[in-house]
């Protein structure tokens, strides 16, 4: 019997998060997982820290899981890791997107953005893969397709590479952005050795 | 094939499976997205965005009476707005069944407290059920609507938050025409005159009787053996956390219809087990009513009835473990609130009311509740749906009466206003209030993704309707001092306001432009037009004064070393606030000069 394996992908309101979950869960419906994917609605969308969870296996009952139960954590936003860290299990993974977003206090000048966040992420879970999903969205010639981007290493970070990933792209986004969502997909993957 | 669905989309279709031809909501987080869902079949139900909950419920109500099966659906608080209808339709029961669905809100995820709706079914003598993942949440709909008929009961559907915004594989089934029945009145039912009423009593006695020996043998309340002695009753998404904890460990009595309570069923399955938890969400209702047909159990002492729960609280509550956690540096977490988005019309109202003195504002529910935050501080009080009107006609009354000189505006958006605000209005114009109140006119219904409402001019369905003129309608509730402003001039919206601290009366002030985030209708293109160039800081003319940050604008940052002001020009949608903000000038139009 398969384990059920938890994700947790955390980032800003308006980042794509949401797709990109849909993406990610699509894929594991094709492959014949049972799945549960937790979204949370309304006033956090404005702007504010916003997180779902995917999880999948035989028979998954809770759509949510508490602290320490992440089997991997997906930052779009690099802050955003500091704040669910703890959600993930001591042995887990975390992709971090290096990429700021100043929130509301950063912006009009009462804190500073955190320095050394990626470096200390890596201090507490050895399996920590860093992309700049931006840059290599512009390189693409579209930033939209960051998020995209983003669950490409997702991907290949839970080994799941096998799904048929094109399939599930042609079911989740509009067709004539098919085409460039695919090659950013490939190109997270690569992110990922 | 199986679907991959949300709570809501499911009950969506529960309700087109069982025939419902009529169904009616206001939105509310987490309940906006069932209305949405069931108003897609457009060529079956008819589906409707009423104003407020209790016209959504009554609206059912009279569908149900009509002989249709109906639907109403509603965040939790919306419910409080709709008991007036709802404790009567308790005693009268229905003709065509009728589904209630209320949304609640653990955790407060978007609401201003998480009270436990469970208890309204048992206050208002009605049926009620609870779903625990989206194919229970379409199963269940499907079996309530046929208990609505065969008790004569109208079923409260409680879900929470989790079990409206998660997605499950869901198997879908066919709609099955549910023939209406053939209308005759009935006096003694719906005329609630005090000689029915009275009659109507025992027999709501009898029927909740009824209901619970239903509740005993029904395929909703049903029993899990395991080789164990502990036993668990259970229900909502709670079930979920419980099988994740205990699994094959324990003995499970899960409750998919709470009220009235299966007794009989939960004395039995307690006389089986040693240990007997329950595992509910929210308040103890489940286990007060246990414990006074004394059953012993362990619920509350242990479980928190604040805030959601998840599986670890039950396993640290229930069997103390700890799960290990890495460590957290609080120093690398800068708080990340929600915030009015780039070009939003409400900021300019906002930044300049913000530098009046001497004022109290109260607020209302809506996007604009974030006026209220850091760096606008421009809101006092937020408490209800329309409270802002009535709240602010209160204290500026309280205020002259005992001689304090503090100037008192209410700020409401449209659709709140159209909500219950209208009758607060009523108020200060029919005994002589002496406040500012401001309409902001956002053409759309924006906190909860953007629904259609009285004031846009198009219905759920996407039909060209009526479209209600606030200018027309505060004047003929007799307020003589009424002016529309574009929100994002900041002249205009100063002078509106000290005209109306300057007027000896009561007066209204509507802001007028679309939310950033809008599809624009042909009628907005022609009003307001297509969007301007976006905004960027000359840094030779910025003198680092920060006041265009005083903003709120997400789009602007400062930059500490350079000592310059930066827009973001992939977020800035050229609102010109900020620009109007500038005392040096220093911020311009892309392109231009």
């Amino acid at each position: 019997m398969a384990e059920v394996k938890n994700i947790l992908l955390s980032g800003v309101g308006g980042q794509g998060i949401i797709l990109a979950s849909k993406i990610l869960a699509t894929g594991l419906i094709n492959a014949g997982y049972d799945v549960k994917m937790s979204e949370v609605h309304g006033m956090a969308q404005r702007g504010g820290s916003v997180t779902t969870q995917v999880r999948f296996g035989d028979k998954v009952y809770s759509p949510i899981i508490g602290k320490g139960q992440a089997d991997i954590l997906v930052s779009f936003e690099t802050m955003e890791t500091s704040r669910w860290l703890d959600f993930v299990k001591p042995d887990g993974k975390v992709v971090i997107n290096d990429y700021r977003l100043a929130s509301a206090p950063i912006l009009i000048g009462t804190s500073n953005y955190p320095e050394g966040v990626i470096e200390f992420v890596k201090e507490q879970i050895d399996d920590t893969i860093v992309l700049n999903a931006a840059e290599l969205a512009n390189k693409l010639g579209n930033i939209k397709t960051m998020n995209v981007i983003i669950v490409g290493a997702l991907i290949k970070a839970l080994e799941l590479e096998e799904i048929d990933w094109d399939q599930v792209i042609k079911e989740t986004v509009k067709a004539k952005f098919v085409d460039m969502n695919i090659e950013a997909l490939k190109l997270g993957m690569n992110q990922v050795k | 094939m199986k679907k991959f669905l949300t709570g809501n989309e499911a009950v969506a279709r529960g309700a087109y499976e069982s025939g419902v031809t009529y169904a009616a909501a206001y939105p509310g987080t987490p309940s906006t997205e069932i209305l949405e869902n069931i108003a897609l079949y457009k060529e079956d139900i008819v589906a409707e965005w009423a104003p407020n909950e209790k016209v959504a419920l009554e609206s059912a109500f009279g569908a149900s009476i009509a002989g249709a099966r109906s639907l109403a659906a509603m965040k939790h608080v919306g419910v409080n707005v709709a008991a007036d209808p709802l404790f009567t339709l308790g005693y009268t029961g229905v003709t065509g069944g009728l589904v209630l669905v209320s949304a609640d809100d653990p955790g407060c995820h978007s609401s201003q407290n998480e009270q436990d709706n469970r208890y309204y079914a048992k206050f208002a003598k009605m049926a009620c059920i609870e779903p625990s993942d989206s194919q229970e949440s379409l199963d269940f709909v499907k079996e309530a609507y046929r208990i609505s008929e065969e008790f004569d009961v109208a079923v409260l559907f409680r879900m929470t938050t989790r079990v409206c915004h998660s997605k499950g594989l869901v198997e879908e089934g066919v709609r099955e025409e549910f023939e209406i029945i053939p209308y005759v009145k009935q006096p003694k039912k719906y005329i609630v005159a005090p000689a029915n009423a009275r009659l109507l009593h025992p027999v709501v006695e009898d029927r909740l009787k009824k209901l619970e020996a239903y509740s005993n043998n029904t395929f909703l309340n049903r029993i899990e053996w395991n080789d164990s002695k502990i036993g668990i009753v259970t229900s909502g998404v709670a079930y979920t956390y419980a099988k994740e904890v205990f699994g094959d460990n324990a003995n499970y009595l899960k409750i998919g219809f709470s009220y009235p309570l299966p007794m009989d069923k939960i004395k039995e399955f307690a006389g089986r087990v040693e240990t007997l938890y329950v595992i509910e969400e929210l308040e103890p209702f489940m286990e007060e009513q246990m414990k006074v047909n004394g059953i012993q159990c362990i619920g509350k002492d242990k479980i928190p009835n604040v805030g959601e729960l998840n599986p670890d609280i039950i396993a640290h509550a229930l069997l103390g473990k700890e799960i290990e956690t890495v460590k957290v540096d609080e120093s690398k977490i800068v708080g990340r609130p929600p915030t009015l988005c780039a070009g939003c019309p409400h900021r300019g109202f906002f930044y300049q009311l913000s530098k009046k003195k001497n004022v109290m504002i109260t607020g209302d529910i809506g996007c604009y509740t974030l006026g209220s935050a850091e760096p606008l501080n421009a809101i006092d009080t937020v408490i209800c749906m329309g409270a802002s009107i009535s709240m602010g006609h209160g204290a500026q009354k309280a205020f002259a009466k005992n001689g304090v000189d503090i100037r008192v505006v209410s700020v409401i958006g449209d659709s709140t206003f159209m909500h219950t605000g209208i009758n607060s209005l009523i108020d200060v114009a029919y005994n002589k209030g002496n406040t500012v109140n401001v309409i902001l006119d956002n053409r759309i219904t924006a906190m909860t993704g953007h629904q259609q409402n009285p004031g846009t001019g198009f219905t759920v369905q996407g039909e060209p309707t009526n479209q209600i003129n606030f200018e027309n309608l505060v004047e003929a509730i007799g307020i003589k001092h009424v002016v529309t402003v574009n929100p994002l001039k900041l002249d205009e919206v100063d002078k509106a306001l000290e005209d109306a601290f300057n007027f000896d009366g009561p007066s209204v002030i509507i802001t007028r432009w679309p939310c950033a985030l809008k599809k624009y209708s042909q009628q907005d293109i022609e009003e307001f037009g297509p969007i301007s160039s976006k905004c960027h800081v000359v840094e030779d003319k910025c003198k680092g004064c920060r006041i265009c940050t005083k903003t709120g604008c997400p789009s602007i940052s400062f930059d500490v070393t350079k000592k310059k002001a930066f827009i973001d020009p992939n977020q800035c949608v050229g609102c010109e606030v900020c620009l109007q903000s500038c005392p040096f000038d220093a911020i311009e139009k892309v392109g231009e000069k």
